[in-house]
């Protein structure tokens, strides 16, 4: 084991963490404005990567498959709220559990229906391709780091909306009083259907970004969705910087233990099953991790504070 | 027992989930007596969760680690019995289907007790997904563990022994399914009209005055978690003996789903829901399954409309409303 091969490692779990902040991020608005669970936020990143690697398939172009997966997983997320998610916001959190379920159910087979069983695959645009030396002379890839700058400038971007802009501080309003928000004139079902289109995008960037180094197929959101839970349940639903904390640390957490356990496992057993057990606790590791934060504190590291 | 609209349709079902594969048997067409099988299953495996959801109002989104439990149970034990290994500590593997179960459901109860301890800290849409990120730490385990199969499962080369019954001819099996079925929803309606039943039925409607006259909901409700665990459990051990084979897609999140959407098909809370629902999901799967492939679409879809427009499920559609939400 090196030090430039744990700076690598340790770069893979930033990344991750970063993609897993883009689909918290939405979560946790979704929850904290609405009030509402949407367990479809998983299908919304699978939308985004199926429509970049069609539309860039189609037009040779990664960047324009970009655009669609944006465009795609916002009016995919739009419809969705229009059609279904608004009759759920009055509803308790087992109809919004089962319907987002019924959801699911629906936006894979489709999915299916309309690309077929086998995986599509995405390249990374030339000009991001390639690697850089990392310090200890191991290389990088380009395109890695560059989601991590762009999970970044999201991540700002989105600070900026939501503190700085008109938009962001209806979201806020509706946050903390939605009747409030409603009397004084702001039409509420908009400013709804426009976050829901808003996570909805950030999950489709997401899901687009990160089919370029994985397969595009169906069923792909659903262990990202289910990390991007435990992130908002460590970092307190509703929160936006602790997604932002929680997801940056599942993100590292989980790469480091696959790669560290193992390891530190051949000093206590046989190294023949050192692998075998140092893989299976790491799998399990941000669980831990999660429970043990929940023991201390039940409602995450940051609970909003009107909750 | 005052004879209700819905202590009618309780007895129908009751008696058609027994008729059908008797029928089936009489016919030749043992596939029908596996059907019925798989709906007795599901059903009490739901009837353990109606203990956690429907009665103490707990949204377990993690049901399918106390199935897959009760299921891995089954076919580890039957795996060391088969090759005489011992399991742990000396102890041997057996292939009697009540040892079985006694240890599926001490194990699942044992792990609810360890997840619900610190699920029930929360609620709400927290223990929902907490639920559900243990009930994944469970299923990745499984996965990446490789003694027992990992990712490809186990198999159970014959199906588990019980004392004077020949367990390999489905309509045997069946029987002791219905059974236990039956003896698992009467355990049901014991539960909830004893005095913890109505303490944890309080806990869910006002916490605020179970807490008041003194009784501590936290109690109540890992008690009604564990004993729902354990329900489910011994479900999970049956279900790997009806398809001799167990995999952890026994413990996916698609089957903790699948467990709460039959409760919702057949009517919350409700004592025969679980079975009305299963039985109906059962039918919908064979039956879209034959017109499509992309069954699950409409599945889906059926779901949706249930949920948004046709709350009380089954058994309340043809009820009519429960006497007391």
């Amino acid at each position: 084991m090196t030090i430039a091969l744990a700076l690598e490692q340790l770069l893979n779990g930033i990344q991750l963490g970063v993609m897993l902040f883009l689909m918290a991020a939405g979560l946790t608005l979704i929850f904290g404005v609405m009030g509402l669970i949407n367990l479809a936020h998983g299908s919304l990143y699978m939308v985004g990567a199926f429509a970049c690697a069609a539309v860039a398939a189609w037009t040779g172009s990664f960047w324009i498959g970009l655009v669609a997966s944006l465009v795609a997983a916002a009016a995919a997320g739009a419809i969705v709220e229009l059609a279904v998610i608004r009759r759920l916001y009055d509803r308790d959190h087992l109809d919004q559990v089962l319907a987002t379920f019924a959801l699911i159910l629906m936006f894979s087979e489709g999915t299916r229906w309309l690309f077929g069983s086998f995986p599509l695959y995405l390249d990374i645009p030339p000009l991001l391709q390639g690697a850089v030396a990392l310090p200890g002379g191991t290389e990088y890839p380009v395109y890695r780091l560059a989601i991590i700058a762009a999970g970044a400038l999201v991540a700002f971007g989105l600070y900026m909306l939501i503190s700085r802009t008109r938009l962001g501080m209806r979201i806020r309003a509706g946050e903390s009083d939605r009747e409030m928000i409603g009397a004084l004139g702001v039409d509420i079902r908009t400013l709804y259907t426009v976050v829901f289109a808003l996570g909805a995008a950030l999950a489709g960037f997401a899901g687009a970004m990160v089919g370029a180094i994985q397969s595009v197929q169906v069923g792909m959101g659903e262990p990202v969705l289910i990390l991007a839970f435990v992130v908002i349940v460590i970092g307190g639903i509703g929160s936006i910087k602790g997604a932002l904390l929680g997801a940056l640390l599942v993100g590292v957490t989980d790469t480091m233990g696959r790669f560290l356990l193992p390891k530190l496992m051949v000093l206590f057993v046989p190294p023949a099953q050192a692998g075998a057990i140092g893989g299976a606790v790491a799998s399990m590791l941000i669980y831990i991790v999660m429970a043990i934060i929940l023991a201390v504190k039940p409602r995450g590291l940051f609970p909003p504070a009107h909750a | 027992m005052i004879l209700t609209r819905e202590n009618l349709i309780n007895l129908i079902l009751a008696v058609a989930l027994l008729a059908i594969p008797l029928i089936a048997n009489a016919a030749g067409q043992p596939f029908y007596i596996t059907l019925a099988t798989r709906v007795a299953i599901l059903a009490l495996a739901a009837t353990g969760l109606n203990l956690a959801l429907g009665v103490g109002g707990l949204v377990s989104f993690g049901h399918a680690a106390f199935f897959g439990i009760g299921g891995y149970v089954a076919g580890i034990l039957a795996s060391h019995s088969f090759s005489g290994e011992p399991v742990l500590f000396g102890l041997s593997g057996t292939n009697q289907m009540w040892i079985i179960w006694l240890v599926a459901m001490a194990l699942a109860g044992f792990v609810g007790l360890a997840i619900g301890a610190i699920s029930l800290r929360t609620s709400g849409v927290y223990f929902i997904m907490i639920t559900l990120a243990f009930a994944q730490m469970v299923y990745y385990f499984a996965v990446s563990w490789p003694a027992y199969g990992g990712e490809d499962g186990l198999s159970i080369l014959v199906r588990n022994q019980f004392p004077g019954v020949m367990t390999m001819v489905p309509m045997n099996f069946f029987l002791i399914c219905y059974v236990i079925l039956l003896v698992g929803i009467a355990l049901f309606a014991v539960i909830r009209a004893s005095r913890f039943g109505a303490a944890l039925q309080a806990a869910r409607q006002n916490e605020v005055r179970v807490a008041t006259v003194g009784i501590q909901p936290y109690r109540i409700r890992l008690t009604g978690f564990v004993l729902s665990a354990m329900i489910t459990g011994l479900a999970g051990a049956l279900f790997a003996d009806l398809n001799r084979f167990v995999s952890p897609s026994m413990l996916s999140w698609h089957m903790s789903g699948e467990l709460i959407v039959l409760i919702i098909l057949g009517g919350t809370g409700r004592l025969f829901g679980p079975l009305a629902g299963a039985a109906l999901y059962v039918a919908f799967e064979y039956a879209l399954g034959g017109i499509t492939e992309r069954w699950q679409f409409f599945l889906g879809l059926i779901l949706l409309l249930v949920v948004l427009f046709a709350r009380g499920g089954l058994v309340g559609l043809l009820a009519g409303k429960a006497k007391h939400g």
